[in-house]
């Protein structure tokens, strides 16, 4: 009824155009740095390329692939992508098996859980954690990136309230039938929590092909930066002559073409792995909310 | 119906059949050694890299040095607080840590819901969803490769924004060079990212609401507008009280990663924040103490606005985070 109504059609007419330029809003930005790092050098500089690459070349991928520099990067933050994502997991659900215990069958339960908690709530701040990590021998070390951020509290609660709500009959049968915990943990808990464990995972994979701070800060040498920590360098801080740009090399290719290139290429793996997030997270974050 | 009947009591049950205490406790041991095996190691990482910093706050009340330790630096009282609350810059550096992140704050609040209420008026599906996809995506990319961008697309020397501008006459806006321009840009790129993502929690109490209050309006007499003042609004108040409350706790973070990779000098008198500030008399200052003082200064405050805003969470809307 309403919908046939003028002014619900004038308002439906603003309204589809309003949010059509809102989305294309977001990603306006990420298509001009494409279509920049597609274009020639003499393009770029003239400052006409807008949403599509003028002059088509791949001179500025070519740069950025033969540098080995940069491969060097990719490939730490690949390692340290998969490394961190594989660690804080195992941590978090074993945790998170434990942690989803009532307080009766598992006294001490309530202990732990605020322990975890507290983390949450209050932190040393940065200094004395930098301390810490540069005396506890995985300073200079992958391990740096990899240790320190691995009990993320924020998953381990969206983990137990998944598993809290799997039904209890699960756990009593296996634990009838003769299973440990250890048992009912790997071969029940784990095989039917797989939407939520793949959820996390993609979370934590794209926090970690995401972090550059803790890089900066634990690694002493940029040959050890792992690729988003790089980009952080030459991207934002424009330290060409560290990164060993031949800068004779630079005067062919234009500088800006190149950054292009190196952010489009540091935020290809989130696009790669976008449409899967796009189907998990929804569920993702309605999986914490929903409480008995 | 014995099949049925909660774990809890089964255990708890088998637990009382057992009173002298020594066995008592040998049962709980037997029966939960392996739930304390599960939690070990991330009660390990986070003791040695969460909990041994916090009492690592005590150099904030050291002139500590590194190679004397913790045990041989010279006491100071609160001499750095002291000295953080008559400094100037850590003056400013406070007063802008607030200004950008209320103005963050208060438009977190407006933007998404708005956008999930006008995104819940579009009926062609194919439409909906496209935009959602598009509109979530630049919550993922990190602030390093959106700094990168940004840079760019902001340059006063042919970036395209400027270039935008001047089609309608407007000379070249200095937005990451001019300290106001560089806090309206913070503020401003920090809802673009996340303005999507944050609505995805509104749209989904929006898809709960009963079809069948929205048909009972209908035949009342009431129009769109009515029904969403008298049914919309009203189904998503809950949640909308959870996300205020919930982000006034975070007052006191103004994003360190996105400032820290879209700030330069000459900017700091306007966007430079409390992270950022300890970060740089910290770390490369090497004025350790100071900057743990100054850190601790924010953890402490932090910590009571969010126990304050989860508990205002808990009394209003009746949240919990487990």
């Amino acid at each position: 009824m309403h919908y046939r109504s003028t002014s619900y059609t004038i308002f439906s007419i603003f309204n589809y155009l309003l949010i059509a330029v809102l989305s294309l809003l977001c990603i306006l930005p990420m298509i001009h740095i494409f279509a920049v790092s597609l274009s020639s050098k003499a393009a770029a500089t003239a400052n006409i390329v807008n949403f599509w690459p003028v002059e088509l070349t791949f001179a500025a991928y070519k740069e950025t692939l033969g540098n080995e520099n940069f491969l060097r990067a990719l490939m730490i933050g690949v390692q340290r992508t998969l490394m961190g994502t594989a660690f804080s997991m195992s941590v978090v659900l074993m945790a998170a098996y434990s942690l989803s215990k009532s307080d009766l069958r598992f006294r001490g339960r309530n202990i732990y859980a605020w322990f975890f908690v507290f983390m949450m709530l209050f932190n040393g701040g940065l200094i004395p954690t930098y301390l810490v990590v540069s005396s506890t021998g995985i300073y200079d070390t992958i391990w740096a990136l990899i240790i320190p951020s691995a009990v993320n509290v924020w998953n381990m609660i969206l983990l137990l309230n998944f598993f809290r709500n799997l039904p209890s009959e699960l756990e009593e049968a296996s634990l009838i039938d003769g299973a440990g915990h250890f048992r009912t943990f790997f071969l029940i808990y784990l095989p039917v929590s797989m939407p939520a464990v793949a959820t996390m995972t993609l979370f934590t994979l794209v926090f970690h092909w995401n972090s550059w701070f803790d890089g900066i800060i634990y690694l002493t040498k940029m040959d050890k930066y792992p690729l988003a920590s790089f980009l952080h360098t030459i991207v934002v801080k424009e330290n060409f002559s560290e990164v060993g740009v031949d800068v004779t090399r630079l005067a062919e290719i234009s500088n800006r073409t190149v950054k292009s290139s190196q952010i489009f290429i540091g935020a290809l793996p989130i696009l790669l792995v976008y449409p899967f997030l796009q189907k998990y997270f929804v569920k993702g974050i309605v999986l914490g909310s929903v409480k008995e | 119906m014995a099949a049925t009947q909660p774990a809890e009591d089964l255990d708890a049950s088998l637990t009382r059949n057992f009173p002298p205490k020594r066995r008592r406790f040998a049962t709980y041991i037997q029966r939960t050694w392996p739930l304390h095996v599960l939690l070990l190691p991330a009660v390990i990482i986070a003791l040695i890299y969460s909990y041994v910093p916090m009492l690592g706050i005590v150099i904030a009340f050291q002139d500590y040095v590194p190679w004397l330790g913790i045990r041989e630096s010279e006491w100071v009282g609160l001499d750095h607080f002291r000295y953080l609350f008559t400094y100037p810059d850590a003056k400013q550096v406070i007063f802008n840590t607030l200004i950008i992140s209320s103005m963050k704050i208060v438009l977190h609040m407006i933007v998404p819901v708005v956008f999930a209420l006008l995104l819940n008026e579009v009926r062609l599906s194919w439409f909906k969803r496209s935009a959602q996809t598009l509109v979530y995506l630049p919550h993922f990319l990190s602030w390093v490769v959106l700094g990168g961008i940004f840079v760019d697309i902001l340059s006063i020397r042919g970036g395209i924004v400027n270039r935008f501008l001047s089609m309608f006459g407007i000379d070249p806006i200095f937005f990451l060079a001019n300290g106001d321009w560089f806090r309206a840009t913070i503020v401003l790129s920090d809802i673009w990212k996340d303005f999507g993502f944050s609505a995805i929690i509104f749209l989904a109490a929006l898809a709960g609401v009963n079809p069948a209050l929205y048909e009972a309006a209908e035949i009342d007499g009431a129009n769109r507008w009515k029904q969403v003042i008298h049914i919309t609004l009203p189904s998503i108040t809950p949640i909308f009280i959870v996300v205020v409350t919930l982000s006034l706790g975070r007052v006191l973070d103004a994003g360190f990663d996105q400032i820290f990779n879209m700030y330069n000098p000459l900017v700091y008198a306007k966007g430079d924040i409390i992270d950022t500030f300890v970060y740089r008399i910290g770390l490369l200052g090497a004025q350790f103490s100071f900057a743990t003082a100054v850190g601790l200064f924010k953890s402490v405050i932090g910590f009571i606005l969010i126990v304050i805003s989860y508990r205002m969470a808990y009394k209003w809307a009746n949240y919990r985070i487990f």
